[in-house]
C-alpha cells in the first residue's frame, strides 16, 4: 500500500508527537508513525511524576503526558499509526525531493511517500553487552527501559536485591520502581567521583530511599550461571575489588540514540553523540529530513524533547511551503539561498555538543540554548566560547556541570561569531 | 509416525535401537541419520536423543563462529580432513533444502609479518592435499580491494572463495526436527550419569530421569564424550575445554567486514578472525584458553581486552561500534590431533568424541560415517523407503527475506506484519510459531535461537518484557 502525506514523522515520543499537533495545526498533511502498539514513547512506562513542566507547565506522571500529546496530535488533525515500524528508506518516485520509508504493519507492508521527514526515533541504554562487561550471562540482568516495561506495563516481578549501575537521574527512577516492585537496590555504582544527579534528586527522597552509592566504581564482572549471585566491583582510587550479593542488575544511563534510520540515509553523524548533526532548525545533512528530541540529545528530559517538536514546526513548515523561496530559513536544498552553516564543536569535559551546526540567520535553537554532555563534574562552569582563535565569549553559568545531565548554554554566547568565520569551540577555562 | 519431545516424567519403556548421548549437532545429526534407516525385517530404527540441557544445541554447538568450513586448512590425511570436505559438500546441500540460512561470503587470510606472507604459499599447498583448489594467493592491493577497512599493514593474502557462514543454531534444529518426523524421540533435560550391561546385550544409561535401555549407543556427548567413554570402560582420550571468547558487533559494521578475514595460522596459535554473522552482524574472535571447569562459558576482563587489542589492528573501524553481544564456547579440545571416533562392536558403542572446532561442518558427515562404522559392527541398515523430509525452518538469516518484508505473508496473518522485537524485526507471528514448533523453547534463551528475538542491539530494553511475557502465557497453557 503507497501513501502519501506531507510531513512523515518517524517516533510517537514526546518530541514526535509534539511536532506533528503543531504541523497538523499549521494545515499539512502529517503522519505519525511509531513502531509500539501506542504512541507516547518512553513515558508511557514511566509511572512517576515529572513530566511535562517546560512543555505544558505542569507536573504529571509519564503515562498521562504521553497519552496527553498522543491526544493533542490526534485533535489537531494528525495521523497516528501505531504498531508500525519504518524498517528503512525506499527509493523516492514522486518527484523531486520526495521521501519515502517502509513500514510494516500488521495491515501489510506501506511505502509512505513524504515532502519532509522528521526523526524523533529517541534513545536507549546501552545494555551490559555494549559496557563490555565480562562474566556470567544469566538471566537478571536489565537497562531501566526493560525493567519499567516488565513492572508498568505488564506488571512483572524482579528480584529482591538489586544493584543499580549508573546514579544519573534515570538510575533513581530504575530506583524507585524497584522497590515498587518489592526488590531493595543494596548498591548504586558510579564510574564518577561525585554520584551524577545526587544532588539534583532531592534531600528527602534519597534519605527515603536510602540507597548507597559507590562513587568512582565500576563494575568488572557479573557472577551466577543460572540466576544473577552477584557483581564484583572495582574502586577506581584504589584498584580494590568487591563482590555485593544481589540477585538483580539493572544497567542505567549511557545513553546511545536509535539512529539506524539517519545512518541508513547516510546523514551527516556526529561521533560524539553518535546523532545526526542538525543546525538550529533542527535540519540535518539531507534537506527536508529534521531530527528532533533524544535522538539528537541523548538524553535530555522529556519537556525539552517535546519543545523540539515544537521549534521544528516553523523550519518544516518553511521547507514545505516554500522549498526554493525562503532565503535565510536554512531549510532549504543546499545552492539556492542556503548558507554553509558554521561547525560548532565542544571541548574536553564534554563529550558532544547540539545543535553541531550554526546556520547565521535562522534563528535561534530552541529554547535558546546549546546542550553540552559532560563527562566530568565542575563546581563553577566558566564558559569560553572561541572562533577562529578568537575568544568571543565568556561567562560563568550559575549552575554547575554534572556528569549524566545535560549542560546548557544561552546561546546568546554565540552572537559574537562572525557569520563567515570558521567553527566555533565551547570550552570551559 | 512422529517421535515426541520429553523434558520431564519417566522415559519411555521398553528397549531403543540407538541412543545417541548428546544433542549438539553432532548428537542430532546422527539421531537424523539412523532415524531415516531401517533394520534388515524393514522396521524403522527407533533412536532416542538424550540431552542433559533442556535444549538442543545449547552447548558449543550454539557459541562458535559458524563457519562452514572447506577444510582448506586441515591436516591432510586425518579423519577431520575428510569429514570436514565431506561435511561442507553434505550440509551445504542439506541447508538449501531445510532452509537453513547460508551465505557463501569467501574467505581472505591475511598476512601482517614477513613470516605469515612466506607462509601463505604453505597454505595453498595444503588446501591442495585437503582437495580444495579454488586458493589464490594475492597482494596487499588487492587484500584492501576485497576489505577496505582492514587496518594498515597487510602485506599479502590468500582468498578461500569457498568458506561460508551458516546459522547453527538453525542446523542443529533442523537435524533434530527431522530426527522427531522420523519417529526419534528427543529426551531433554536428560544426563547419563552411568551404564549397565545386562545379560542381552543391552545397555542401560543410567539418567537422572531413570534408565533407558538401549542395544547401541553413540557418545556424542561433546565436552562430556570422555566422561561418557570412561562409562564404557576406555581410557583414550581427556577433553581439556578450550575456551573462546566473541564480540559481536551492531549491524551498522557489517559493510566493513562483506567476507570472513581470517589470520594466518603460525607458530604462535590460531589467530583471531573477522567475519560478517549470518544475522547481519559483525564477529570478532576467538580468544584461545585452556581451562579445567567445563561449563565455564563466562567470559573474561582479559579476553575482551586481547580481542580490543586485536580488533584495533585488524579492523579500526569496526572498533568504533557499539558491540551489540558477547559470549564464550568451549572446544572439545584432547591430547590427541584428530577427531576421536572409537568404534567398540562387542559393546556396540560407537564414540564421537574430541570434535573440536570443525564440527558443525563436519556434522553430516560424521553421521555417515558413523552409519557407515555402526554397519560395520552389525547394526545391518539400509536407507528406508520414503523417510519423512528435511523440514522447512524458519528464516532468521538477515540476506533472505523475512516476514516482517512479506505483503504476501501478512496479507494472510497480520501477526506477521506485527513487529514485536524492533532491533531484530522479529514478528509477533515467528514468535507464536516458534513456540508451537514440534520443538519448542524451553526459556528465553532457547526462542532467541529460534527467532532472533532480543539478541539485538537493546538486548531487551523495548521488547524484554513483551517478548518474557508471551513465553511465559505458552507455558502456562502447557
Ligand atoms: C526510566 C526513565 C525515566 C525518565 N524520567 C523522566 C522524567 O521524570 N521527566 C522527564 O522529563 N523525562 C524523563 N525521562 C526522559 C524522557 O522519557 C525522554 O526524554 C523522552 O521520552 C524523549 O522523547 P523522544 O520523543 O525524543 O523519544 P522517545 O520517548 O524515546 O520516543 C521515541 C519513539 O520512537 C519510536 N520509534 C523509534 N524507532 C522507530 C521506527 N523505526 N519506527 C517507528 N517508530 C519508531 C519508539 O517506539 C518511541 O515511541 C525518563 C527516561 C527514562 C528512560
Ligand atoms: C569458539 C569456537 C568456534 C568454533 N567455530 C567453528 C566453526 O566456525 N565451524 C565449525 O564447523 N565448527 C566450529 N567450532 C566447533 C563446533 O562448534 C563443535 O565442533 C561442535 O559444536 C561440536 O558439537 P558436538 O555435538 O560434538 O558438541 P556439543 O554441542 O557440545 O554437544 C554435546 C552435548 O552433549 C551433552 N552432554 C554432555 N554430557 C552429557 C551426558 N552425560 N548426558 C547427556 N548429555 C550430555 C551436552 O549438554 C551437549 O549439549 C567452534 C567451536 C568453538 C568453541
Amino acid at each position: 500500500m503507497n501513501l502519501v502525506t506531507d510531513v512523515a514523522v518517524v517516533g510517537g515520543g514526546p518530541s514526535g508527537l509534539t511536532a506533528a499537533a503543531g504541523l497538523a495545526a499549521a494545515g499539512l498533511r502529517v503522519l505519525v508513525l511509531d513502531r509500539e502498539r501506542e504512541a507516547g514513547g518512553i513515558p508511557r512506562h514511566s509511572d512517576h511524576t515529572g513530566y511535562g513542566l517546560r512543555d505544558l507547565r505542569t507536573v504529571m506522571t509519564g503515562p498521562a503526558y504521553a497519552r496527553l500529546l498522543a491526544n493533542r496530535a490526534l485533535e489537531a488533525g494528525a495521523q497516528v499509526r501505531t504498531s508500525a515500524m519504518v524498517t528503512g528508506w525506499a527509493t523516492a518516485t514522486g518527484g523531486d525531493g520526495m521521501h519515502a520509508l517502509d513500514v510494516t504493519t500488521p495491515e501489510g507492508r506501506l511505502r509512505v511517500d513524504a515532502r519532509a521527514v522528521v526523526l524523533a526515533t529517541g534513545a536507549r541504554e546501552r545494555p551490559r553487552t555494549a559496557r563490555m562487561v565480562p562474566g556470567d550471562r544469566p538471566p537478571g540482568v536489565l537497562t531501566t527501559g526493560q525493567l519499567q516495561n516488565v513492572v508498568h506495563l505488564h506488571h512483572g516481578r524482579v528480584g529482591t536485591r538489586a544493584v543499580v549501575v549508573g546514579a544519573e537521574l534515570v538510575s533513581w527512577s530504575a530506583v524507585l520502581t524497584l522497590r515498587e516492585a518489592g526488590c531493595r537496590t543494596v548498591l548504586m555504582t558510579s564510574e564518577h567521583a561525585r554520584a551524577e544527579s545526587y544532588a539534583a534528586f532531592s534531600v528527602p527522597g534519597r534519605a527515603l530511599l536510602r540507597v548507597p552509592v559507590a562513587t568512582s566504581t565500576r563494575v568488572v564482572r557479573i557472577g551466577g550461571r543460572d540466576a544473577v549471585e552477584s557483581v564484583e566491583v572495582e574502586d577506581l582510587r584504589t584498584g580494590e575489588r568487591r563482590t555485593v550479593p544481589c540477585d538483580t542488575v539493572v544497567f542505567t544511563g549511557d545513553w546511545v540514540p536509535d539512529h539506524e534510520l539517519a545512518r541508513a540515509a547516510g546523514l551527516a553523524m556526529d561521533p560524539g553523540s553518535r546523532s545526526p548533526v542538525v543546525d538550529n532548525t533542527l535540519a540535518t545533512s539531507r534537506p527536508g529530513v529534521f531530527a528532533v528530541g533524544n535522538l539528537v540529545h541523548p538524553v535530555d528530559t522529556a519537556d525539552v524533547a517535546a519543545l523540539d517538536g515544537r521549534h521544528v514546526v516553523r523550519h518544516v513548515l518553511a521547507y514545505v511551503t516554500g522549498r526554493s523561496g525562503t532565503p535565510g530559513s536554512g531549510t532549504t536544498g543546499s545552492g539556492t539561498g542556503r548558507r554553509p552553516g558554521i561547525p560548532l564543536r565542544a571541548e574536553a569535559p564534554f563529550r558532544w555538543v547540539s545543535p553541531g551546526l550554526v546556520r547565521p540567520g535562522a534563528g535561534a535553537p530552541p529554547r535558546h540554548r546549546i546542550l553540552l554532555w559532560p563527562d566530568e563534574h565542575r563546581a563553577v562552569a566558566r564558559v569560553v566560547v572561541t572562533q577562529d582563535g578568537r575568544e568571543i565569549a565568556r561567562r560563568t553559568l550559575p549552575w554547575p556541570v554534572s556528569p549524566g545531565r545535560v549542560f546548557r548554554v544561552p546561546s546568546s554566547l554565540l552572537s559574537g561569531a562572525d557569520p563567515r568565520g570558521g567553527p566555533i569551540t565551547i570550552s570551559l577555562g | 509416525m512422529s517421535g515426541e519431545v520429553s523434558r520431564s516424567g519417566p522415559l519411555p519403556d521398553g528397549t531403543v535401537d540407538v541412543a545417541v548421548v548428546g544433542g549438539g549437532v553432532v548428537g542430532a545429526a546422527v539421531a537424523r541419520e539412523l532415524a531415516g534407516r531401517q533394520s534388515s525385517d524393514g522396521r524403522a530404527l527407533s533412536v532416542a536423543l538424550v540431552e542433559a540441557r533442556s535444549d538442543v544445541g545449547d552447548g558449543t554447538s550454539k557459541a562458535n563462529t559458524a563457519i562452514l568450513h572447506t577444510g582448506f586448512d586441515a591436516t591432510p590425511g586425518t579423519l577431520e580432513s575428510r569429514l570436514v570436505r565431506r561435511g561442507y559438500e553434505l550440509l551445504g546441500g542439506y541447508a538449501e533444502r531445510a532452509g537453513i540460512p547460508v551465505e557463501r561470503t569467501g574467505a581472505l587470510l591475511v598476512a601482517w609479518t614477513g613470516e605469515e606472507l612466506a607462509a601463505l604459499a604453505g597454505l595453498a599447498d595444503k588446501a591442495v592435499k585437503n582437495g580444495y583448489r579454488e586458493c589464490e594467493i594475492v597482494g596487499a592491493d588487492e587484500v584492501y580491494r576485497l576489505v577496505p577497512a582492514l587496518g594498515p599493514g597487510a602485506l599479502g593474502g590468500l582468498t578461500v572463495p569457498g568458506e561460508s557462514i551458516i546459522c547453527p543454531w538453525t542446523t542443529t534444529l533442523a537435524f533434530a526436527t527431522e530426527a522427531l518426523s522420523r519417529g526419534a524421540a528427543v529426551l531433554l533435560n536428560t544426563r547419563v550419569k552411568g551404564v549397565e550391561h545386562d545379560g542381552d546385550g543391552e545397555t542401560v544409561l543410567v539418567t537422572n530421569r531413570g534408565p533407558l535401555r538401549a542395544r547401541w549407543v553413540v557418545n556424542a556427548a561433546g565436552l562430556g564424550s570422555d566422561r561418557v567413554d570412561r562409562m564404557f570402560g576406555h581410557e583414550r582420550f581427556t577433553v581439556t575445554p578450550r575456551r573462546g571468547e566473541l564480540l559481536v558487533f551492531d549491524k551498522m559494521a557489517r559493510p566493513l567486514a562483506n567476507r570472513i578475514v581470517l589470520p594466518v595460522p603460525s607458530s604462535r596459535g590460531k589467530g583471531v578472525l573477522i567475519s560478517p554473522t549470518i544475522y547481519g552482524n559483525v564477529m570478532l574472535g576467538p580468544t584461545a584458553e585452556d581451562l579445567r571447569d567445563r561449563a565455564d562459558t563466562s567470559t573474561s576482563e582479559e579476553g575482551f581486552a586481547f580481542l580490543v587489542d586485536k580488533g584495533l589492528t585488524l579492523m579500526p573501524a569496526l572498533m568504533k561500534e557499539d558491540v551489540t553481544a558477547s559470549y564464550a564456547g568451549l572446544r572439545a579440545a584432547t591430547e590427541h590431533g584428530d577427531y576421536q571416533v572409537h568404534l567398540d562392536a562387542a559393546q556396540r558403542y560407537l564414540v564421537l568424541g574430541g570434535i573440536r572446532s570443525t564440527g558443525l561442518t563436519s556434522s553430516m558427515a560424521l553421521a555417515e560415517h558413523a552409519a557407515g562404522l555402526l554397519a560395520e559392527a552389525g547394526l545391518v541398515t539400509s536407507v528406508r523407503e520414503d523417510p519423512p523430509g528435511p523440514p522447512r525452518m524458519p528464516n532468521i538469516g538477515e540476506a533472505f527475506p523475512r516476514p516482517y518484508m512479506c505483503d504476501d505473508l501478512i496479507a494472510g496473518d497480520p501477526a506477521y506484519g506485527t513487529v514485536v522485537c524492533f532491533c531484530e524485526r522479529v514478528t509477533a507471528g515467528e514468535i507464536r510459531d516458534a513456540l508451537a514448533s514440534p520443538l519448542p523453547p524451553a526459556d528465553i534463551d532457547g526462542l532467541r535461537r529460534r527467532t532472533r528475538a532480543m539478541m539485538g542491539r537493546c538486548q531487551g530494553f523495548f521488547c524484554g518484557a513483551e517478548i518474557g511475557r508471551r513465553l511465559a502465557l505458552t507455558k502456562e497453557s502447557r
